[in-house]
């Protein structure tokens, strides 16, 4: 704004309209999150003014019980359904990236339509489904999650195909048959040239199902039986008549989960997308 | 790209599975969903799928029509504020010194990566009652109504909170801070890509910066508006979360019918058919856009 250099035309970012705007949007989106994370730290009940810094909230949600199997549950569900859709977008990646096949776009739509079907109507189709197979509802833990997990599966894969493939596609065939001349079998040439190449995509897939599988609320609500409690429909329940402090701890938590998950994700990212830089240099 | 035949094995040891996956655990429970659509409620919990309309036809009735203009209503103005709140913001990040945008994106996305849920409260706390919106204005409002005692007037009445939650405001503001990224991430994609010679030479010609937005930028950035907003409609039409917790009585959306039908109301036929009709809405917005983005692709070239 102080700036001695004129303003070029294009540099529309150091117009002090467009950056108010920008300032204002980031506030709109940041400020009711900072003030849930801020507060949990209030030591009032009322949660309105601030009366004094306090942890007392947290020491109350890590000896609420419920609430931390919530929790196991939550993070036990993501891993496998990360670990699950993982191999499967990867298997099903390399299948459209490298075969010409029967009914393949058929296929293809199919893979794509769970990314796009409203949650609601996917969550009802999974309550219905597993209601006529007679999934049983009284197995013992972690096999009571089956049912949440194969859900959380089949609509995180997609998203692990969509990511791995878009990495596949800067990859130069010409390094696989390298491999296989100089005498790579099949799999060694998987093993040792394809899949270095799609690390990064299959990093950035497994936290996008990682966190996929963590966010959701709505499917998880219809698929889960009476005795499978997960962190979000913990959460909602607590949520949904009163706001307290201890809701606010919760949030805390997880809000730096995920920041924690995501910085790793994007650091371990740009570091291999670097060093797979030099090597092809 | 070769062809299937000449590596069978390959084909099938990573074929199979996904493939398999995605039958059993999407196509056919889509499948049962869609036959309970034709079916009714014979008994507490036996489904006699008789091929019957009814719930169609019971989905047409003025009821349930004024649910869903009132759901389409609220997606349309839902992804209306996301594009005019959006559209300056991608521009920003575009423009922005190189230095600058990746933190501008990281900024937009990371309220994505965060949990719906935690989002939804947060706002929640802002809106309610004693939240901070209302201790804000009531902040003000104190603080105005001491400034005409200073000047001599009559102060001001006690300030009353306003009922910012449990309303439609609420479900629409609640969901454009939910559906915000969706908007701005394709529109800055498209905008990066653009040839900005050309904005040059319109501003050069002496067109204003909003002629060449209108005239210029948008046309260009078709592609990048029509998935923007069909990427922020389809999911706020079909937002359960959001009109359930920050809504009122009268703020139901279709998501929230579909529930009350497999939960409280018990009828399950009736509720199928509604996921279809919602699902029939989503599948014609993608066919919009796909057919947009073709004719878009034809008259280019």
């Amino acid at each position: 704004m102080f700036t001695r250099q004129p303003i070029a035309p294009l540099e529309y970012t150091r117009r002090w309209s467009l950056r108010a705007w920008v300032a204002l949007t980031m506030f709109f989106l940041y400020a009711p999150l900072v003030a849930l994370m801020v507060f949990s730290f209030n030591d009032s009940r009322r949660n309105i003014v601030w009366q004094g810094f306090t942890t007392k909230y947290y020491l109350k949600v890590l000896h609420n019980d419920t609430l931390m199997t919530a929790l196991l549950n939550s993070l036990t569900i993501a891993l496998f359904a990360t670990i699950i859709s993982l191999v499967l977008g990867a298997m099903a990646a390399v299948m459209l990236w490298r075969f010409r096949f029967p009914w393949k776009s058929a296929i293809e739509g199919t893979m794509a339509l769970p990314i796009v079907v409203p949650e609601i109507c996917f969550g009802v189709a999974m309550l219905i489904f597993f209601a006529q197979i007679g999934w049983p509802m009284d197995l013992p833990w972690p096999f009571s999650l089956g049912a949440i997990t194969i859900a959380h599966v089949t609509f995180c894969f997609p998203f692990v195909t969509m990511v791995v493939r878009s990495r596949l596609a800067s990859f130069n065939r010409e390094q696989e048959e390298a491999a296989k001349d100089l005498g790579a079998s099949e799999w060694q040439a998987f093993r040792d040239v394809l899949l270095p190449h799609m690390k990064p995509g299959l990093v950035a897939g497994a936290l996008l199902a990682f966190t996929l599988s963590l966010d959701d609320f709505v499917i998880t609500f219809f698929t889960s039986g009476p005795n499978t409690i997960t962190f979000p429909v913990k959460v909602y329940s607590m949520v949904r008549f009163s706001v307290t402090p201890e809701v606010n701890a919760v949030s805390t938590l997880l809000i730096l989960m995920t920041v924690i998950l995501t910085t790793i994700a994007l650091y371990l990212q740009n570091r291999m997308t670097e060093n797979s830089g030099k090597g092809h240099s | 790209m070769q062809d299937w035949g000449t590596q069978k094995r390959v084909f099938a040891a990573i074929a199979t599975a996904p493939i398999l996956w995605l039958f059993t655990f999407f196509v056919i429970p889509l499948a049962v969903l869609w036959a309970y659509s034709f079916g009714r409620n014979v008994g507490l919990t036996e489904i006699d799928i008789s091929g019957t309309f009814a719930n169609y036809a019971r989905a047409i009735e003025p009821l349930y029509i004024a649910i869903f203009g009132k759901s389409v209503a609220v997606a349309a103005l839902t992804t209306f504020i996301c594009l005019i709140v959006g559209f300056p913001v991608a521009i920003a990040i575009t423009f922005a010194a190189p230095k600058w945008k990746p933190w501008l994106l990281l900024g937009i996305m990371l309220p994505f990566w965060t949990n719906l849920l935690i989002r939804t409260y947060a706002l929640m706390t802002v809106l309610r009652g004693e939240g901070y919106a209302n201790q804000s204005l009531g902040w003000l409002w104190n603080l105005s109504s001491n400034a005409r005692v200073v000047l001599g007037l009559q102060p001001l009445g006690a300030w009353e909170p306003l009922h910012l939650l449990y309303n439609n405001f609420a479900v629409v503001l609640g969901l454009v801070y939910v559906h915000l990224p969706f908007m701005v991430l394709p529109l800055y994609a498209a905008l990066d890509r653009l040839d900005r010679s050309l904005i040059e030479a319109s501003l050069d010609l002496g067109a204003g910066h909003l002629r060449t937005l209108l005239t210029i930028v948008a046309p260009l950035a078709a592609p990048g508006i029509i998935s923007g907003v069909v990427i922020t409609f389809i999911p706020a039409l079909g937002a359960y979360l959001t009109p359930d917790l920050l809504g009122g009585t009268d703020s139901q959306m279709i998501a929230n019918v579909i529930e009350r039908q497999f939960k409280r109301a018990n009828d399950w036929p009736f509720g199928s058919a509604l996921s279809f009709i919602l699902m029939y809405a989503t599948f014609i917005m993608i066919a919009w856009q796909a057919s947009r983005e073709r004719k878009l692709k034809r008259e280019e070239a």
